[in-house]
């Protein structure tokens, strides 16, 4: 198993490989497109904002190579947001792989939404094995619109998209890295997909 | 629904546990990276790490201590103490910290504040306040409380806000140590005024105290140390305690 982590310079990742380590999984943290291109499976990460992420991701021609991949994807968190069609956030334009669009929590609820929330309405074999109202770990002012492309719901002020799926890609808001057992079988499922 | 989150909070001196732990059936209380374990697994939400060491060389074993809670703890987890500058903040989160927190730093230099949050985001910046209530009116203290300033808390927390900070960690210098209760009035009040979550911080004692930070102070989070610690409360216990006062909490 060939697993990559996309290392744009986005944040924290070393979380998400100490979390695959814990898995027995050794996931490489790399930029270059061969790495990526030949894994087996390719974790999107990202943490910080989303317009200078995205400068990132273009400056480093990622963002051509990112839709072309053909095995599983998962976007974590940012990734999962960078993955849709637009983002309020810096007011950017997205990979448009799912589509949604992202936006911020107005100022009815507490801004991040920080701390654990449960997941339901699951629809994906990413969720094998997680009972519907798990509680997973999020941190967020932007939240991905509803769609039929959603496969888990969070309920924060209002319903919006916890986790996404298009073909090979997935996305999930929540850090499943952070997330105890729960978030362990979340990532040990994406690596039998 | 999102839960209330309980928060045990570690003081760390040269990459050790140094003080407050009494551990039954754990061999090396001493040992932050078993604790940390310990306490996930019986349903910590979060986690914080003070880092209290007074020398250069202490704060770089610190750093190593997170890397190692990083690989081997799967719940969050902040670490403060002596951060003052972008570069402290950028090895840390390295490191595999999730979060940091500022004190008197950002007292001293509020722009810190802007920068970490432009740098990393402001989901990782956590601002802790000491205060303490003096003649009714709630004054920022430095230095772990022991010198007083003339900010207020409320304007300060305000201030915190609009300059990026995702989080307050709140700890009254009135409540701290005294088992009696957590500052719910000020804690209410720092709800009202900014929109960021906000940690209670001393005083808790029993478990009545949490249910009243959550109910009464409406409280985001709820940190504590010695209770844990000495094992005076358990944290499955406490959360089901809240639990049966209609507070979400994860279970």
């Amino acid at each position: 198993m060939k697993l990559a982590i996309i290392d744009y310079g986005a944040g924290n990742i070393k979380s998400i490989q100490f979390a695959f380590n814990r898995l027995g999984v050794n996931a490489i943290l790399t930029h270059d497109e061969k790495d990526i291109i030949n894994a087996d499976k390719v974790i999107f990460p990202g943490v910080g904002e989303a317009g200078s992420a995205m400068k990132m991701l273009i400056k480093s021609g990622l963002d051509q190579l990112i839709p072309e991949l053909k095995q599983p994807v998962l976007g974590i968190c940012l990734g999962m947001q960078l993955l849709c069609n637009y983002t309020e956030e810096g007011d950017t334009e997205g990979l448009g792989i799912f589509d949604t669009n992202v936006k911020r929590f107005d100022h009815s609820v507490k801004v991040p939404h920080m701390g654990w929330n449960v997941i339901t309405d699951l629809q994906s074999d990413l969720f094998k094995e997680v009972p519907d109202r798990s509680y997973l770990y999020l941190v967020h002012s932007y939240y991905a619109e509803l769609g039929s492309q959603a496969i888990a719901k969070t309920d924060y002020g209002l319903v919006y998209a916890s986790a996404l799926n298009y073909h090979n890609f997935y996305g999930v808001q929540f850090h499943p890295e952070k997330s105890g057992e729960v978030g362990a079988q979340i990532l040990n499922n994406f690596l039998k997909l | 629904m999102l839960t209330k989150r309980i928060i045990p909070c570690l003081d760390i001196k040269n990459g050790r546990t140094v003080k407050g732990v009494n551990f039954v059936n754990l061999r090396d209380a001493g040992d932050p990276v078993k604790l940390a374990k310990k306490y996930a697994d019986k349903g910590a939400d979060e986690l914080v790490f003070l880092d209290i060491s007074a020398t250069l060389e202490g704060r770089k074993t610190t750093r190593e201590m997170v890397l190692k809670v990083a690989e081997q703890v799967n719940i969050p987890f902040t670490v403060g103490g002596g951060i003052s500058s972008v570069e402290d903040v950028d090895i840390l989160l390295k490191n595999g910290a999730d979060k940091v927190s500022v004190n008197s730093a950002a007292v001293k230099r509020p722009d810190l504040i802007n920068e970490l949050s432009a740098k990393f985001g402001n989901q990782c910046v956590v601002v802790a306040i000491d205060a303490k209530e003096i003649n009714g009116e709630w004054k920022v203290h430095l230095a772990g409380g022991s010198i007083p300033t003339e900010i207020g808390l409320f304007s300060w927390a305000k201030e915190v806000e609009e300059r990026g900070a995702g989080e307050i960690l709140f700890t009254s210098m009135n409540h701290d140590g005294t088992k009696n209760g957590f500052a719910n009035e000020a804690l209410a009040k720092l709800s009202q005024y900014v929109n960021i979550p906000i940690i209670a911080s001393g005083g808790a004692g029993t478990t009545q105290h949490f249910v009243d930070a959550f109910d009464k102070g409406k409280a985001d989070a709820a940190l504590a140390a010695s209770v844990f610690h000495f094992g005076e409360i358990e944290i499955i216990d406490l959360k089901k305690e809240i639990k049966r006062n209609n507070i979400e909490v994860r279970l």
